[in-house]
């Protein structure tokens, strides 16, 4: 029964994508049984363009033969259908919150990754502003979804592993333990929980494809 | 007793945001007594400053003293709080939800900026670009509408719900829009479906209370322009 399961459920996705992740430790946390495919993002596949015609975009997935694309929405669905080992507030002001900071969470973070001096600056004030209010999410926890793993948690997850190679790769450390304690905490404990761990891209790897795009980036500029 | 005066529920905004209308829609259609606190135009209150630190912008739902931001993340909070009454905003199907919520990010990620882009271009190629691109948007919108709704005449099916709030809040500006440039955004023979979907939509009872008047869009639109043309350009 839960092979025949396992073949209604694909993921069409990325190594290096943090959308694609999302979903990843979304299907961990509900056990749910699925197949993978990895898209050449230069070459994508005729399946892809068909799922997903829109936007041409990885993470997609497709349940008995319905396509869902773009991550949050995705995670919603899976909430929606798989209604085991829930990943959704249950009251709807937490429930607001959560999809609030989804968004928000990220906000000016690639922007301090790829800019310098002025524009650098400037988004890396709004960074710290966001991580300021963010921080205040954790209280009293040990993730945004309190004891477990949820919504919140997977949404801003990137940021356990992308930050650090941010910080890396531009010499600037934003998340310190003085200066944001939960989150540092918050960051390891993610990282580190048994959904998680084994689904992070190689380190090096990732660092070096974004040391490059960074580099493309900031020569085209200049 | 739940629901007892308005001071429960108050909602921030301005009555030309179509953002704001899509708060206004969705709380009226749920009969949810609730204060109006309009925000001027070009300036922003303590009370937004310090509901919506992060973005500093209108709607803001602010129930029993705690602040919801994003307009359709209000829209959903309100489907979920007022649950037992008014039609339900979203459908019941897992799936049917997932298209509802892909179609209003596509609203808010692809053809809200190009119909805007309209107002905001500074010179007539970019015009032309941006009306182009919005048309596009809505020839993919009028393909959705004809396998979401099902024959019936919202997106929501019988009655509005969260695409159809999401979509149809913009049709004021988008009415504006026609009228000040001399061309049509929705067409009889391109987006049929739409037409009469925004037909439906406006002449709604509780829509047609809060959709500001395209005449007086007009003229703000007017106002909004001059202050883009004299503006330094953006680097």
């Amino acid at each position: 029964m839960e092979e025949a399961k396992g073949e209604e459920v694909t993921l069409f996705g990325f190594w290096s994508s943090p959308f694609v992740h999302r979903v990843t430790w979304a299907l961990n946390i509900k056990k749910i049984k699925y197949k993978y495919v990895e898209e050449d993002l230069c070459n994508k596949s005729d399946l892809l363009l068909e799922h997903n015609p829109v936007y041409k975009k990885v993470p997609v997935l497709v349940y008995n033969g319905k396509a869902i694309a773009e991550s949050l929405i995705i995670l919603e669905f899976i909430e929606e259908t798989w209604k085991e080992n829930s990943i959704m507030p249950q009251d709807p002001y937490e429930k607001a919150i959560a999809r609030f900071w989804a968004t928000a969470a990220g906000d000016g973070l690639w922007q301090f990754f790829i800019t310098e001096g002025k524009e650098r600056e400037e988004a890396l004030a709004s960074v710290i502003n966001n991580f300021e209010l963010l921080e205040k999410e954790l209280i009293g926890k040990n993730f945004f979804g309190g004891d477990r793993i949820g919504y919140l948690d997977i949404s801003v997850g990137w940021i356990s592993y992308g930050v650090p190679i941010f910080e890396e790769i531009t010499e600037f450390k934003i998340i310190t333990e003085e200066k944001f304690p939960l989150l540092h905490a918050w960051m390891e404990a993610f990282s580190s929980s048994e959904f998680v761990k084994d689904t992070l891209p190689p380190r090096e790897k990732l660092s070096e494809r974004y040391r490059k795009v960074r580099e493309a980036i900031i020569q085209k500029k200049n | 007793m739940a629901g007892s005066g308005t001071s429960d529920v108050k909602l921030l905004g301005a009555w030309a945001s179509p953002y704001v209308v899509r708060a206004r829609i969705a709380l009226n259609l749920k009969e949810v007594q609730y204060e109006f606190l309009e925000e001027q135009f070009g300036t922003k209150s303590e009370l937004l400053l310090k509901s919506n630190p992060i973005y500093k912008k209108i709607p803001v739902l602010i129930h029993d003293e705690k602040p919801v931001c994003e307009s359709m993340i209000i829209v959903q909070y309100i489907d979920d709080v007022w649950i037992n009454s008014g039609p339900a905003l979203m459908p019941a199907d897992a799936y049917d939800r997932a298209l509802q919520r892909f179609w209003t990010v596509y609203v808010d990620d692809k053809f809200v900026p190009s119909l805007f882009g309209i107002m905001r271009s500074p010179t007539e190629e970019a015009k032309a670009e941006a009306k182009e691109q919005a048309l596009a948007s809505l020839q993919l919108l009028e393909e959705a509408f004809g396998k979401i709704s099902k024959g019936k005449p919202f997106f929501g099916g019988d009655t509005i719900g969260y695409l159809d709030i999401a979509l149809g809040s913009f049709l004021g500006w988008m009415k504006a829009f026609e009228e000040m440039n001399g061309f049509k955004l929705l067409d009889d023979t391109k987006t049929p479906l739409l037409c009469a979907w925004a037909d439906n939509f406006c002449n709604n009872e509780v829509v047609g209370a809060v959709i500001p008047e395209t005449a007086k869009l007009v003229e703000l639109a007017k106002v909004m322009q001059a202050r883009y043309k004299s503006a330094p350009p953006a680097n």
